[in-house]
């Protein structure tokens, strides 16, 4: 019996071998006429097991990729970031922009050969803003302003009283409560992207296991092993199989960075991150392979600003000797390493359609930011001449993370005079703890836009947001926010927000984040371009080591 | 010895419960819960989700639920985590995982630790003893969180010669590093044990006596002072069998194994109450097992002792 497998499997490679051979005597080109490597796969390293890779539930990052490998939503975005036809060849906007109109393309299909229509779309979306669904990610539906969501989301309206619409089998409609001028941008999320309802209701929680799973996106799932691996085949199915060339794509879950750089190293691996601290290093020796992209998150410190924070951090100049005294320079340069950047913003400087803004404090230098800094506490009255103060940072456990609260800790030291008590706390604890404004200083945070806009940022320190932990409110700031929802032009408001964030303080922006990994470089197509770091295998693919 | 065991199987149900309440109150008393996330979840859908897995419950109630659900269905429940996996899905893919290099640890940890020690203590202050507790020392000192990623460096990146991580369903070139990784340290504590008590037991009359009979040391050893001598070893090896079946978060993180520890300490991370409980009996469970079975193996290798 073993040995008759055995025979069967050695046949069926040497079929597959054949016909491979056949095919790429004819095939061998990629879409800019590289000669294409024979073994068209690759493998890269994700940090953790995905809690989800339920389209409507993904919560993470790397869950999100392989969403978007899996499944394929209205739109997609191209290697700079840019929106182009995905599921959809296109669509209308009404005059007063409340209305999309989304074409689909007729040859969409499924993995089990049944076409992508628009219902599946008003399935899913109904899905994802159902609270019976209970979707980590239901928020983003009702940042999608769509018509009844926050009703349909309180379960206060059935969600078939979402106002989504499939008019026929190829045409969607989606009505607003409010026009988003970057509504477009929102569909490549993959909370948005269609779900099969008959697989889902034949197999409930299961459906995302290999062999349960249909999917509609230019790989499907073949294999799945929590804590080691995850396998994604090419769909013969997707209506563009012939331009995808990567015939297989798997993630290893490898949870050490440094054991995961070695595997990379021993050739096991396609792409991985880079451990912080060894951009330099790695950038000599494998110039060809250590890549830094900008990515869009932002790393800053929240100040508590609230009555149970320190007295002193209520004082808009105390917050604003801390924010000079941060020597940004020496942190990206000397900590992280890895071709991160200053920030003086709390929205990345990469963001499409962003600038950051005019401030004093960019054009000093760091000396002159020192300076300005003790007078302004003296001023205040703290300092070594005046009350001793002592600031608490509080960060979740993370090397990374304590690296950075001892460099400024010690600026703050040297140039304020004041103290600082480092207080790491594990991730489930310091949410806690942040949430709740249970800090008696600062806090540190990070945050990813969700979608390639400023306010993907800025909607965090509204006052009402949940992701505000400094407990900081500002009337002008919120009215801001919500005339650049509407705005035909809403760079100048951004930037009045965000001059606002700079004055105040609530918030103390450390640096912008980049992507660091290394990538095997004969893996060509990978968006470097796209400054959030979304990738979609199937443009991926690899080319033959040059002779 | 019958009745022994019972009355041992009786005693572990109590323990075991005594084991879910301890824990169940140790869970919820830390800060944090399963469904925290860096943007607070709107009331209504923290709601459901809570109601989805019970939480909106009185303590008293999920626990006793809990309990029922466990004794009557062997139901562990849905993981809080990973919305597509039970508790049962997780244990069955992943304690076999950690059972195969746990077992191949244990028997590998035990034929060389005694085989060292035996040797060292028969050859006892010769060249050959210090090689020994060199050995064991060395490998004592080197704890697996360093091990490992030599042994990867090593066999992966200088020699090529084995894989550096992953499973594949247990196939032999993807089981050895992580056994070695496992049971070098094991294999040292084993190694000292045996040769302080096989010197203890070299000392001892009746081996004097055995040697006084005109019995070749070979025999002397093999048949009189092995089995006296392996008794603190036996001891030794009903916690650490258990150690090592039910896996090394160490070792499921350095070579992504996919084996339980791993998700044993992730879940105490994310506050995924259910797995953690479920791991926590197994582990009891296999405790109480492993512990049994030492005790009825004395009985057998020490004729004095009698339940």
């Amino acid at each position: 019996m073993k040995l008759k497998t055995h025979l069967m499997a050695g046949t069926a490679a040497t079929l597959v071998a054949l016909s491979g051979s056949a095919l790429l005597a004819q095939d061998m080109t990629g879409p800019n006429g590289e000669t294409l490597a024979e073994n068209q796969t690759f493998t890269y390293r994700v940090l953790d097991e995905f809690p989800s890779i339920d389209p409507n539930l993904i919560e993470d990052v790397e869950g999100s990729a392989i969403g978007r490998n899996l499944f394929e939503g209205l739109m997609n975005q191209d290697s700079e970031g840019n929106v182009v036809p995905g599921v959809a060849t296109g669509y209308e906007v009404s005059d007063d922009g409340m209305t999309y109109t989304f074409t689909l393309r007729d040859d969409a299909r499924w993995s089990n050969g049944e076409p992508v229509t628009a219902g599946d779309f008003v399935y899913s979306w109904q899905r994802a803003a159902d609270p019976a669904t209970a979707s980590e990610y239901q928020w983003y539906m009702g940042l999608m302003a769509i018509e009844n969501v926050d009703a349909v989301m309180a379960g206060e309206m059935e969600p078939s009283e979402l106002g989504v619409t499939a008019v026929d089998d190829h045409t969607l409609e989606v009505r607003l409560s409010q026009p988003l001028p970057y509504f477009a941008q929102m569909v490549t999320h993959t909370t948005t992207f269609p779900v099969p309802q008959a697989t889902i209701e034949e197999f409930g929680d299961a459906w995302t296991q290999p062999g349960n799973m249909v999917s509609n996106g230019a790989y499907v799932l073949s294999e799945r092993v929590p804590q080691e691996r995850i396998v994604l085949t090419k769909n013969p199915e997707y209506w563009d199989a012939e331009n995808v060339y990567l015939e297989e794509v798997t993630a290893l879950i490898i949870n050490d960075e440094n054991q995961a750089l070695t595997r990379y190293l021993a050739g096991e691996l396609d792409q991985t991150d880079v451990p912080a601290g060894q951009y330099p290093r790695l950038s000599e020796e494998y110039p060809e392979q250590a890549v830094s992209v900008p990515n869009l998150c932002t790393y800053y410190y929240n100040v508590n600003v609230t009555e149970a924070g320190l007295p002193a951090l209520q004082e808009q100049s105390v917050r604003q000797a801390l924010n000079l005294a941060i020597d940004r320079d020496v942190i990206v340069e000397n900590v992280t390493a890895g071709g991160q950047r200053p920030a003086y913003s709390l929205t990345h400087w990469a963001t499409a359609g962003f600038e950051v803004p005019e401030a004093d404090i960019i054009g000093m230098t760091q000396e002159e930011r020192n300076t300005m800094a003790q007078e302004m506490l003296a001023e205040a009255g703290y300092g070594p001449d005046g009350e001793p103060l002592n600031v608490e940072i509080i960060y979740n456990t993370s090397d990374a993370h304590r690296s950075i609260a001892v460099a400024i800790g010690q600026m703050w030291q040297q140039t304020l005079g004041v103290e600082t008590t480092l207080s790491n706390q594990e991730w489930q604890t310091y949410l806690t703890t942040r949430g709740d404004k249970n800090y008696q200083g600062v806090a540190r945070a990070g945050w990813c836009a969700d979608y390639n806009e400023a306010s993907s940022f800025l909607d965090i320190m509204q006052s009402d947001s949940g992701y505000n932990d400094s407990g900081w409110t500002n009337e002008e700031y919120d009215a801001l926010l919500a005339e650049a929802r509407t705005a035909e032009d809403p760079l100048p408001l951004y930037q009045q927000a965000e001059a606002i964030i700079q004055e105040e303080l609530p918030i103390l922006p450390i640096y912008f984040y980049s992507t660091v990994f290394m990538m095997d470089d004969a893996i060509e197509g990978y968006p470097l371009e796209n400054a959030q770091d979304n990738w979609y295998a199937k443009d991926l693919y690899r080319v033959a080591e040059s002779e | 010895m019958f009745a022994y065991i019972v009355r041992r199987l009786a005693v572990a149900v109590p323990t075991l419960l005594f084991l879910v309440v301890f824990s169940f109150v140790l869970m919820f008393a830390a800060p944090g819960g399963p469904f925290n996330s860096e943007r607070p979840l709107p009331p209504q859908i923290m709601a459901n989700i809570e109601a989805r897995y019970g939480l909106d419950q009185p303590y008293w109630k999920q626990m006793w639920d809990y309990v029922v659900a466990v004794v009557t269905q062997f139901d562990f429940g849905p993981s809080f985590q990973y919305r597509d996996r039970t508790v049962n899905d997780i244990i069955a893919q992943g304690f076999p995982v950690t059972l195969t290099y746990g077992l191949w640890s244990a028997i590998v940890a035990v034929i060389f630790g005694v085989a060292l020690g035996v040797v060292a203590a028969i050859r006892q202050n010769s060249w050959v003893d210090y090689t020994a507790v060199g050995i064991s020392i060395g490998a004592q000192a080197l704890p697996n969180f360093v091990m490992g990623p030599i042994l990867v460096l090593v066999f992966t990146l200088w020699l090529g010669l084995l894989p550096g991580g992953g499973w594949y369903g247990g196939q032999w070139q993807y089981v050895i590093l992580p056994v070695v990784a496992l049971s070098t340290s094991y294999m040292a504590s084993i190694a000292r044990i045996t040769r302080s008590s096989m010197l203890e037991t070299l000392n001892s009359n009746f081996i004097r006596t055995a040697k006084a009979k005109g019995l070749p040391m070979r025999r002397v050893i093999v048949r009189h002072a092995l089995k006296p001598a392996l008794l603190p070893v036996l001891s030794y090896l009903g916690p650490a069998v258990v150690g090592m079946i039910t896996g090394s978060v160490v070792v499921d993180v350095i070579f992504s194994t996919g084996g339980i520890g791993q998700f044993f300490v992730n879940s105490a991370f994310n506050r995924d109450y259910a797995v953690i409980m479920g791991i926590t009996i197994l582990v009891g469970a296999l405790t109480i097992t492993f512990n049994l079975i030492v005790d009825i193996l004395y009985a057998w290798i020490d004729p004095r002792i009698r339940y």
